[in-house]
């Protein structure tokens, strides 16, 4: 063994202006690496989860309300078309909690992994930004698989559906930094997973019009569904998968609404990061 | 003497009411070993967050390497390796992933780092837990790995909190052995520590702190020398009969220390203070004569014990 090595104070060795303009992509990557390890059930996971939830809501429970509605359809399509650009927002959501808030709550809480690596050049912003580009990271791939599950169902309609992709993923950032923002704030994580659990994902994914057309909610329930930015991605979702009709104006509605969230998310999340970190 | 590598004056940080670091001054220089010595809650792991250049001070200055932390904590970082009180390793990669995603975050080409990496297991003594995860290690194991991720980037100051608290003796000797090769590199350390022998072992200067406050400085050595006598004597009489003793003990010698089980008394000649104790008929259960420690100086100048 030899120690002769082991050196110190290599001045030109470090080049924190280069950690500077790439400290977010370190970290991404590092993140990535950890996620490899999980690799096979979460893809798994991606592609079980359409499987499933499109045959029994879209060909199970859709046969039945295609029957029902007649050739007019629901929206003018069959149930399965009309249901799946929702489902397939609401997978990019899910997929971008699970990559902020697990590794958040990883990082602050559970092996502090974040002091670690802010005590080299990197900084609280750069970690925040790292960790939601793992995120987005974990979005695309999900919502890929999602797709390619939709389009073996015969979901899609329109040629242009594949622009489904980005905005379910633009949907899935937006959410993913507002909660990475929060989870940056928690310090007891488990009322906040019965929170969030019950009184935001689930009201969500019930009231975003998902499952039917928002406007055949009572007027005083839509609410919901305005701030919730699965509904934003879904309207647009269906817009491209097959020409579900909306005006322009409400199509810059959503993408301005979104931005927004994404926005204020990423902006809050870097700087709680910063602050916590810095205490 | 060059300049010194860090630099601090009336170095305060303040939690809302509570003071953690209390106004201190003190400069570390190349090379040497440096340690903050004090029990738990003393303010020594607040003091090396800040000079780590990531929690930013209440007030005072300080300068390290040159520069002031709240405005290049980066460039600074970039040059120190922090080892924490808590090793926060990444649990779920391996040994060898641990060092290369660590030394990536400085920015180190991929090839440099590969090769750091299988340098540092070595040094570690961990070549052969290289594709473990870091789970299955022992806790000397992962303290040694801790300090093996903090030499990646071969940093200009290596800065250790409590570097041993919680491993049973062995793996400490283990630990101090590598510190102590690293010492004699001439690499710079900064440790804190509240074990009066790891201090005595590894530090050339020390700070001995307490409730946010300097005590006194200078080498082990020197510490005791000026805050304590050459040997102390350690007498038992019975818990319940010490104190009773204690005032018939105290005009033996220089200063007497009572504790809970035992009585310290301080002097030059332990073993001539001891016959004078039988001389005068008292008859301690046990004694003991030793050499002064820095526990000592701690109890001289705080009047607790380090380990409560």
């Amino acid at each position: 063994m030899s120690l002769a090595n082991i050196r110190q104070g290599s001045l030109v060795l470090v080049d924190a202006a280069r950690v500077q303009s790439r400290g977010a992509i370190y970290v991404a990557q590092a993140r990535i690496r950890q996620m490899m390890k999980w690799i096979w059930m979460i893809i798994g996971i991606a592609i079980a989860n359409p499987v499933l939830y499109l045959i029994s809501v879209g060909v199970g429970l859709g046969g039945l309300i295609d029957q029902s509605v007649g050739p007019a359809g629901v929206d003018g399509v069959k149930y399965l078309t009309f249901l799946a650009p929702a489902l397939l927002a609401q997978a990019a959501i899910q997929g971008t909690m699970d990559e902020t808030i697990y590794p958040t709550l990883e990082g602050f809480k559970w092996h502090k992994t974040f002091y670690s690596m802010n005590s080299t050049p990197l900084s609280g912003a750069q970690i925040s930004y790292g960790v939601f580009l793992t995120a987005l990271f974990r979005a695309f791939y999900t919502v890929v698989l999602y797709f390619g599950v939709m389009w073996a169902f015969g979901a899609l309609e329109s040629p242009r559906a594949w622009l489904a992709i980005p905005t379910a993923i633009f949907a899935g950032a937006s959410f993913g930094a507002l909660m990475q923002a929060m989870a940056g704030k928690l310090e007891d994580e488990n009322i906040f997973f019965v929170v969030l659990g019950r009184f935001v994902m689930m009201p969500l994914f019930m009231f975003s019009g998902t499952f039917f057309p928002l406007t055949s909610m009572p007027f005083f329930l839509q609410w919901i569904g305005w701030i919730s930015p699965l509904w934003h991605a879904t309207e647009l979702g269906r817009h491209l998968t097959y020409g579900h009709a909306i005006s322009p104006t409400m199509i810059w509605v959503h993408f301005i609404f979104l931005g927004i969230m994404l926005v204020l998310g990423l902006f809050f999340s870097a700087r709680i990061f910063t602050k916590r970190l810095a205490k | 003497m060059s300049n010194p590598l860090i630099s601090a004056r009336g170095l305060t940080k303040k939690f809302g009411d509570f003071t953690a670091v209390n106004g201190i001054d003190f400069d570390v220089y190349k090379g040497e070993s440096f340690g903050f010595l004090g029990p738990n809650g003393a303010g020594k792991s607040t003091a090396m967050r800040i000079i780590g250049a990531t929690s930013q001070r209440t007030s005072g200055t300080i300068s390290i390497l040159g520069k002031d932390p709240e405005l290049h904590g980066p460039q600074i970082r970039a040059h120190l390796g922090v080892v924490p009180q808590q090793d926060n390793l990444d649990m779920q990669l391996s040994v060898a992933e641990n060092l290369y995603i660590y030394g990536r975050y400085f920015g180190l080409p991929r090839s440099f780092v590969k090769g750091k990496v299988d340098e540092l297991l070595a040094f570690a003594q961990l070549e052969e837990k290289r594709d473990a995860k870091v789970e299955t290690l022992s806790g000397g194991m992962k303290r040694r790995l801790t300090i093996a991720r903090a030499l990646v980037s071969e940093p200009e100051i290596l800065m250790l909190d409590e570097p041993t608290t919680g491993l049973d003796p062995q793996a400490r000797h283990i630990l101090w052995d590598r510190l102590f090769r690293l010492k004699e590199q001439g690499v710079t350390l900064l440790i804190t520590t509240h074990f009066m022998d790891e201090a005595e072992q590894l530090c050339d200067r020390l700070m001995v702190m307490d409730k946010g406050s300097i005590m006194a400085e200078g080498s082990p050595a020197a510490l005791i020398k000026d805050y304590s006598t050459k040997e102390v004597l350690e007498v038992r009489f019975g818990s319940d009969r010490n104190q009773e003793m204690a005032d018939k003990l105290r005009t033996m010698c220089d200063r007497i220390e009572e504790l809970p089980d035992r009585v310290l008394m301080y002097t030059e000649d332990g073993e001539a203070l001891l016959e004078k104790i039988y001389a005068a008929n008292l008859h301690p259960k046990t004694s003991l004569v030793r050499r002064s420690s820095l526990e000592d100086v701690f109890l001289r100048l705080t009047g607790r014990t380090l380990i409560e």
